[in-house]
């Protein structure tokens, strides 16, 4: 049974579900694929998928050297939203929340996308005007945004500390109602289906180890099972860019960060959407499990340990307890990191590269997952047309070179405040 | 939780310290005559090494000094510790 739906579900159902099929092949690398993509993740697998999708390329490989899913797409706090400054960043976020909005129908596998809000919290007057200007900008690209007083943000949340002894008082909060949460594995999986189902090879435990070339022509990327020859190679490695990279003499503009998670035992409902914190940086939501989903800041070190140290522990609990003291008594049940890929402006970069065949998809900072859709049909645009689409026009790699930055915080290039 | 020894103060938490990057790049010697694509390096290109990292960390709660380090970024171990012209040496 390879469609999903209520149908299939009941057949099934009445026949001892012995009819499922598994949702993607194991197959053996073929010798040669039109486009091999390296990286297993969100990005890549959306990539895959779009570039079967949307432009007829199914001669496509994704080599993972774990297992799918097994990177940032499953390490992550889930959350989606749009609400960016800069026209680069706007358009290329709002265009990857309207695939949000239709991909469980599109990939007829539930993502669980639920709009339930992304509130900003403020704690000073300065900090609402400057939400006033970013709420106009992004209603002025056609995104939502709505911004509450005090009391705007008490109705919705009405467990926040809202005490005359509070430490940073909250002033108000931006909103960007479309925004909200993913399950994050299943936006692995049903992508891997979806590009499955149109002819893609996905190849795990298949680590790249280096590169076949012809001057500056990829002709064959070496892997764990082989060497897999290739048309044109796509990069989506996130975290370990320039690892990969390293294994062609090529040096980016990246530093690989710890960023840290952590989840709580199950409670009852508590907090309907997304918040984060004005006056630290802490973000919230809760699980349809009932778990609460927090974090906070990158470890601020160049790190490729998948795992953080406690100053950063201490400083995402000590920020959580300042907006809801009620967190006091919860307890943390696991706690984990991912690896980010900090660019020099913060900002993502699709791009075509210094080789003819290469297209590199990197420097994700903290905000891959809410990409990944708009990521994949960008990304595989830039492969199918050897152009960038007109979302990542402003992402590409030159522009370190030129001085076209997309520094969406003003902090210069200064990878761990980004 | 990573213990830095700096060569000024002794063994000091990283909670003392502010990070500051890859120790490894070098202004242009002479600005005004140093190419785009010198600047282009030296600003935004960076190694980024999955192991021994050559960095800066800034003591600013302590003597407020650059202490020169090499930590192997896959598991934060401290390897060395020294001043900002010291070379330092992964440990055999």
């Amino acid at each position: 049974m390879a469609e999903y739906s209520v149908f299939s579900l009941i057949r099934e159902g009445l026949t001892g579900h012995k009819g499922w099929i598994r949702a993607w092949r194991d197959p053996e690398p073929k010798a040669s694929y039109d486009v091999v993509i390296i990286g297993g993740g969100g990005h890549g697998l959306a990539t895959a998928y779009y570039l079967a999708r949307n432009h007829g390329i199914a001669n496509v490989a994704v080599v993972e050297k774990g297992w799918i899913g097994g990177g940032n797409v499953g390490r992550n706090t889930t959350i989606v939203r749009s609400n960016y400054m800069l026209d680069g960043n706007a358009h290329f976020y709002e265009h990857s929340l309207k695939l949000w909005e239709g991909l469980s129908r599109d990939l007829n596998y539930n993502v669980m996308f639920s709009q339930r809000g992304v509130l900003n919290l403020a704690h000073s007057d300065g900090q609402m005007d400057a939400y006033a200007r970013r709420g106009n900008m992004m209603r002025l690209n056609g995104i939502d945004a709505e911004l509450l007083d005090r009391e705007g943000v008490r109705r919705l949340y009405p467990h926040l500390d809202y005490s005359t002894d509070a430490r940073w008082p909250i002033y108000g909060g931006l909103l960007q109602p479309r925004g909200g949460t993913a399950r994050h594995d299943a936006v692995a999986w049903g992508l891997a289906r979806g590009a499955d189902r149109r002819g893609v090879d996905i190849l795990q435990n298949c680590e790249v180890i280096g590169f076949e070339r012809d001057g500056d022509r990829i002709t064959g990327v070496k892997t764990s099972r082989g060497t897999i020859g290739c048309g044109r190679v796509g990069m989506a490695v996130a975290g370990n860019t320039s690892r990969v990279a390293s294994m062609l003499g090529w040096t980016l503009p990246i530093e690989s960060h710890v960023l840290q998670a952590f989840v709580t035992e199950p409670l009852k409902p508590l907090i309907d959407g997304v918040v984060t914190y004005g006056a630290g940086h802490f973000y919230i939501s809760q699980s349809d499990k009932g778990g609460l989903v927090l974090g906070g800041d990158i470890d601020f070190h160049n790190s490729y340990a998948q795992r953080g140290n406690l100053p950063v522990v201490e400083n995402v609990m000590a920020n959580g307890l300042a907006m809801m003291p009620n967190l006091a008594r919860v307890r943390i049940l696991r706690s984990w990191g991912g690896i980010m890929d900090m660019s020099m402006d913060g900002s993502p970069i699709i791009s075509k590269t210094p080789f003819d065949n290469l297209y590199l998809n990197a420097g994700w900072c903290y905000g891959g997952f809410k990409a990944t859709p708009g990521s994949g049909y960008a990304f595989a645009h830039t492969i199918a047309h050897d152009a960038p689409h007109e979302t990542n026009r402003a992402m590409g790699l030159d522009r370190f070179e030129t001085g076209h930055l997309l520094d969406e915080g003003g902090k210069g290039p200064t990878p761990k405040l980004h | 939780m990573i213990l830095i020894t700096c060569p000024h103060c002794g063994p000091r938490d990283q909670d003392e310290f502010s990070y500051a990057g890859d120790a490894t790049k070098t202004r242009p010697a002479d600005p005004a005559s140093a190419t785009a694509a010198e600047w282009h390096s030296y600003v935004y290109l960076r190694d980024n090494p999955a192991g021994p990292h050559l960095e800066f960390w800034h003591h600013i709660h302590g003597c407020r000094r650059f202490v020169k380090v090499l930590r192997d970024v896959t598991t934060h171990e401290v390897l060395a510790c020294g001043g900002p012209d010291d070379p330092l040496e992964t440990p055999r």
